[in-house]
């Protein structure tokens, strides 16, 4: 019974943070301006990496885990880079 | 799927919850991001997403990991350590960047060609 | 510093086995020393019990607001409106101004703009403005009162 909870909480969740990965997506396609596109984007990484996390608990493997880690990192730079092209129009001053 | 039967019933129901809520959060804050009217209001959904949400998940991945493997694993913490460091970090500079290209097409400064947009 | 990445080095290798351990304090020193070259501006933390009474204060912040602003969403249409405030500061330390515009930040539904440091003023974003004067109010009692007794 709390068995099938579970496996019921956890296909829910990976749909919920699909959706939400969908609407990053289409504010990051229909965004006005660029910095609605970047804004878009950072939330995609981190739907993304809570998406890792949950298949991770599904399938018991914690590399996922690793990876959702790697892709915070990434996502974490690459705002920064585009912010600071946004800023200035050139990423390293 | 083995090493979900082999968790007790009630960290089942809790690590079943803690993932609800925390998807339910980072659902919240996109649809906020799809909603909202300007960019300014729009800045505020995904934090959702960063905060509770990435709490949530972490939390219930921690305790599903702890409880199948018979010992504490912390190691997801990393994640939340580095997510409370980092987001705001890039939200100031993203809003500096918006303000500072408002300004200087309000200015009605020639704008500088950008390969983007 | 160095015992933080320490921390870090175990957790991301999970084990305590003697050779991780040295490796890993090897590391930690190094990279610690290497910082250290940069010569940061020394932090002078004040008043330990207080920054932990400021911690609890902003995690239960983030929650409700994480609250508020979900409601916000979620709700069918509403009216709200949202805008800028400028707040004027008497907090001048780096570590402090830093320590805020992170607490500021991370809180859902407020966002640190911009911090004009000649005036010394502080213009944030509000998602759910009603009283301007509170929001004042609430920034300086809450969060800049501490920080003062903690930084400077």
């Amino acid at each position: 019974m709390s068995h099938d909870f579970l496996a019921f909480a956890i296909v829910a969740a990976q749909y919920l943070l699909l959706l939400a990965m969908a609407f990053s997506i289409i504010r990051m396609v229909r965004g006005p301006r660029a910095q609605d596109r970047v804004l878009a984007l950072d939330a995609l990484y981190v739907n993304a990496m809570l998406l890792l996390l949950s298949i991770g608990i599904r399938t018991g493997s914690e590399l996922y885990v690793e990876a959702g880690l790697i892709i915070a990192l990434l996502g974490f730079a690459g705002t920064l880079a585009f912010s600071k092209f946004l800023l200035r129009g050139e990423v390293i001053e | 799927m083995n090493h979900l039967d082999a968790l007790p019933p009630w960290a089942a129901v809790l690590v079943g919850v803690l993932v609800l809520l925390g998807s339910g959060f980072a659902f919240t804050g996109s649809l906020g991001l799809l909603r909202l009217k300007d960019f300014y209001k729009r800045v505020h959904a995904p934090t959702l997403g960063t905060t509770l949400g990435a709490f949530f998940m972490l939390a219930g991945s921690i305790l599903c990991f702890s409880v199948v493997h018979g010992r504490p694993i912390f190691y997801e913490i990393l994640i939340g350590v580095f997510l409370t460091l980092t987001t705001p970090i890039t939200l100031m500079m993203l809003v500096r960047a918006a303000l500072y290209r408002n300004r200087v097409e309000e200015a009605q400064e020639p704008p500088r060609r950008t390969t983007l947009e | 510093m160095a015992g933080f990445l320490l921390l870090a080095w175990l957790l991301l290798r999970q084990s305590l086995a003697p050779a991780t351990v040295v490796s890993g304090v090897v590391i930690a020193l190094g990279l610690a020393w290497a910082f250290g070259k940069l010569r940061p501006p020394r932090a002078r933390v004040r008043h330990y019990p207080l920054l932990g009474k400021l911690l609890l204060r902003v995690v239960r912040d983030i929650v409700r607001s994480n609250l508020a602003v979900a409601w916000i969403v979620l709700r069918r249409r509403g009216r709200f409106t949202s805008g800028f405030v400028a707040i004027p500061l008497e907090l001048t330390d780096h570590y402090g101004l830093a320590v805020l515009a992170c607490i500021i930040t991370s809180t859902p539904g407020t966002i640190w703009v911009d911090h004009d440091s000649a005036r010394n003023v502080l213009l944030i974003h509000v998602l759910d403005l009603v009283d301007e004067a509170s929001w004042i109010d609430t920034i300086k009692q809450r969060y800049e009162r501490p920080l003062l007794e903690i930084f400077q």
